[in-house]
């Protein structure tokens, strides 16, 4: 007999297929690092501090949640590190590093380990934490710095480095969003500028195009659900075409409302978290148009610019009343003993 | 204590009907006694706090003012003098200085903001033929963005003299007050947004055209109602 | 009824034990929505106080005198009058506090906290004892408002009772002064008072285990 050998017995399964959430969870940080790496491109200095912070902040606080609460650390499975990096993303670029940590903070704390940790919560962490920073900072989350500025990588904006707690100052040239400008004074950006990101917006909302290849790539090695962006990029589309049909100089072409703002960043990689949306197909596409129509009425009517946050957490919120709504029939049941 | 009287009586005899009676009638005197003791020696002293106040902001909004009457928009168009504490229908403020001379008017105007209704007084003045002072009464902006409204030294700017001169036809305003983007004000009549507080500020200048159109046509066309009282 | 509990403790046990708001979680409406400042919330809780205090000992007064069928009639005619009475003199008092309260000074008549101690215990106890435990609910009361109030008006405003705590450069968290900002202040303190809790109960069991323990 070969000594050395154990044999193993265990309960079912016994054949393991498909992707563990580590591979899953590793391989969006993949396709996220070129919307990253255009970030850091068109922001320089101040990109690159806002992600890590953002990243490291996240990342220590579930570190240390899981230490107080003496369970094992969960800080391997790549998801908190999505967590961070998508909340840098949504971040303007120019935000003092304070409140990026302080948010991130509130991200994990507050959005992710008080529902009970991964595949407990309700909502996108890294929308709650941006959610509760444009609450309580409203004047800072608001302040753009222009992309691709000369000194980008040898200097920092003055807001970027204020002492913990204390307001901070801005530069002399900020610069609006484009949808500021549609909003407030009815300028259109030409839609090259908008697909290439030579914009000024949130860390990682500005290049539609990084944002797209990174979506691609996930959806062709099966890790996402591709019906929920496509369903919001449809309603987007429709809802807004039938607007601007109706008066072009009051609403923006559909064009325009797909690729500008955080709508792309959000319908690929934050709406598609697989905690906080449906299961059921039906269920992403009602979810993925309900994001979109929201996302339209509080840019056309609401008193915000933007509204894809908003709208996600919308979304979040009914996720679990779509899956019941869409449940399929179990098969062999019949009318009511189905729903039961 | 009473636990234990419920356990052993089974079902407690229903009281009469005069018992109920008795309780409510007895209860509801009592109170309503209770309230309008402590009404009658809180009125007049929620009546003074109520008129200081609006003095207060009427005296704000009219720099020069020391005195005011309140008069009342009659339904043939005029005004007329409102006599005692008498507050029902659409009333305005004269303000008169020292020497008992008509300074202007301070009126009262609302419209929608951004979170909820903000109501607010202004002065007109009919030398400047212009509103040269306002107050918010009520505002519930946003803290931190839209409260610059009552804050922001460039917007008060605005109304420190605001032209609202009436039209050749004298039934509305030579020029609306229009809202315009911070730092491009050019005409007397235009008022200079607040960057960061767009629709507050917007709906301020919103709610004062709205306003102005209405009164000051009435106003200044009834301009011997104000004088002849003293 | 515990009658080997003295005025005292009836006193105490609102304070904290059955705090109102931290333990039993009563009358929530006026404590997120007016909890904005120190000062507010000190005044709306006192408001509450006082009416918590009046209607125990008018209830406690009259309990053999109201027949049950009409006992809730009649209790909710006698807080609202309380209520009626507080509205007056605040406006009296102060035309600024009584804005910034708004209609929550009126909605005083549907915080069940106050039915509550009406029916559970004034209706059942003499007046001095309902007096002290009207007294020790409305105080808790106030005091949880309070720190809300005082957490929201120092993050939110950088200032507790109006005076600046901080330099200028203070960043203001305006999200404290809006109304999300009153359940994430209540969460934190009702998270601070479990975890209190759960450590004493953990440290009595463990006492109680070494007696036993001892005596074997």
């Amino acid at each position: 007999m070969a000594s050395g050998k154990t044999l193993e017995i265990r309960t079912s399964p016994h054949i393991l297929s498909g992707y563990s959430v580590d591979t899953i969870m590793f391989n969006v940080v993949l396709a996220l690092l070129p919307v990253a790496g255009f970030c850091v491109f068109a922001f320089g200095l101040a990109g690159l501090l806002t992600l890590s912070v953002a990243v490291v902040s996240c990342v220590v606080t579930e570190d240390l949640i899981c230490r107080a609460t003496s369970k094992p650390s969960t800080v391997g499975d790549w998801s908190v590190t999505i967590t961070g990096l998508l909340y840098g993303l949504t971040l303007p670029p120019g935000l003092p590093l304070w409140m990026t940590a302080v948010g991130g903070v509130i991200c994990v704390a507050l959005g992710k380990t008080l529902f009970g940790g991964l595949g407990y919560n309700t909502f996108n962490p890294a929308l709650v934490g941006r959610a509760v920073l444009q609450a309580a900072f409203p004047v800072a989350m608001t302040s753009w710095i222009p992309g691709f500025a000369a000194g980008r990588f040898s200097s920092l904006p003055l807001s970027t480095l204020t002492l913990p707690f204390t307001s901070p100052e801005y530069d002399a040239i900020t610069s609006a969003t484009p949808l500021a400008l549609w909003k407030f004074s009815r300028e259109a950006t030409a839609t090259s500028d908008l697909a290439m990101g030579f914009i000024s917006g949130s860390a990682g909302e500005t290049s539609s195009v990084f944002i797209l290849i990174g979506g691609l790539y996930l959806i062709a090695r099966n890790m996402m659900n591709w019906r929920i962006p496509a369903a919001i990029f449809a309603s987007v589309f429709v809802f807004s075409g039938a607007l601007y049909l109706v008066d072009p100089t009051r609403y923006a072409s559909p064009i325009f409302m797909l690729f500008s703002g955080g709508l792309m960043l959000g319908a690929t990689f934050m709406a598609t978290d697989m905690v906080s949306s449906p299961m059921t197909s039906r269920g992403c596409y009602l979810y993925g148009a309900l994001i979109g129509v929201v996302t339209i009425v509080i840019r056309t009517w609401g008193g915000l610019p933007e509204g894809v946050m908003y709208a996600i957490l919308l979304g979040n919120a009914f996720a679990p009343h779509l899956d019941r709504w869409t449940r399929p029939t179990i098969y062999g049941a019949k009318g009511k003993e189905a729903a039961t | 204590m009473s636990q234990s009287e419920l356990a052993t009586a089974p079902a407690p005899a229903a009281p009469s009907i005069w018992h109920m009676y008795r309780a409510m009638v007895g209860v509801g005197v009592f109170c309503g006694l209770l309230i309008v003791s402590v009404f009658q020696v809180t009125l007049p002293i929620i009546e003074r706090n109520k008129a200081e106040a609006l003095q207060e902001a009427i005296f704000e909004v009219l720099p020069n003012a020391t005195k005011s009457t309140t008069y009342r928009l009659t339904e043939a168009g005029g005004f007329e003098l409102v006599e005692g504490e008498d507050d029902a229908g659409r009333l305005v403020y004269a303000g008169y200085d020292d020497a008992e001379q008509l300074v202007g008017l301070a009126v009262e105007a609302e419209g929608m903001g951004y979170q909820d209704v903000i109501a607010l007084i202004y002065g007109y003045s009919f030398t400047e033929q212009a509103i040269v002072g306002i107050q918010v009464l009520e505002s519930k902006e946003t803290p931190g963005l839209g409260d610059k409204i009552e804050t922001d030294a460039d917007f008060l700017e605005n109304f420190k003299s605001l032209d609202v001169s009436v039209g050749e036809d004298g039934s509305a305003l030579a020029n609306s007050v229009v809202p315009v983007k911070h730092g491009e004000k050019t005409q007397p009549w235009e008022v200079d947004g607040i960057t960061g507080a767009t629709i507050s500020s917007v709906a301020i200048a919103n709610l004062l055209d709205r306003s102005a159109q209405y009164w000051v046509p009435r106003i200044r066309n009834n301009l011997a109602d104000f004088q002849g009282q003293e | 009824m515990a009658s080997s509990k003295s005025g005292t403790d009836e006193f105490i046990k609102g304070l904290w034990n059955e705090n109102p708001v931290f333990v039993q979680v009563l009358g929530m409406c006026p404590v997120l929505a007016v909890s904005n400042t120190a000062m507010n919330a000190l005044a709306m809780g006192l408001a509450t106080a006082f009416v918590l205090v009046m209607s125990n000992i008018v209830v406690s007064s009259l309990r053999n005198f109201i027949p049950k069928q009409v006992r809730i009639a009649t209790y909710i005619l006698i807080i609202a009058t309380f209520v009626t009475v507080v509205d007056y003199v605040i406006q009296a008092v102060s035309l600024d506090l009584y804005k910034a309260l708004g209609a929550f000074i009126s909605l005083i008549v549907v915080n069940c906290l106050i039915l509550g101690r009406a029916e559970a215990f004034a209706s059942k106890n003499t007046v001095a004892r309902s007096t002290m435990d009207g007294l020790g609910m409305g105080i808790g009361f106030a005091f949880a408002l309070f720190c809300l109030g005082a957490v929201r008006e120092i993050l939110g405003n950088g200032a507790l009772f109006g005076a600046q705590l901080f330099h200028d450069s203070f960043e203001k968290w305006v999200v404290m002064i809006l109304p999300s900002g009153g359940f994430f202040t209540l969460a934190a303190w009702l998270l601070l008072f479990n975890w209190l809790k759960q450590r004493k109960a953990k440290k009595e069991e463990t006492a109680a285990l070494a007696l036993q323990k001892e005596v074997a």
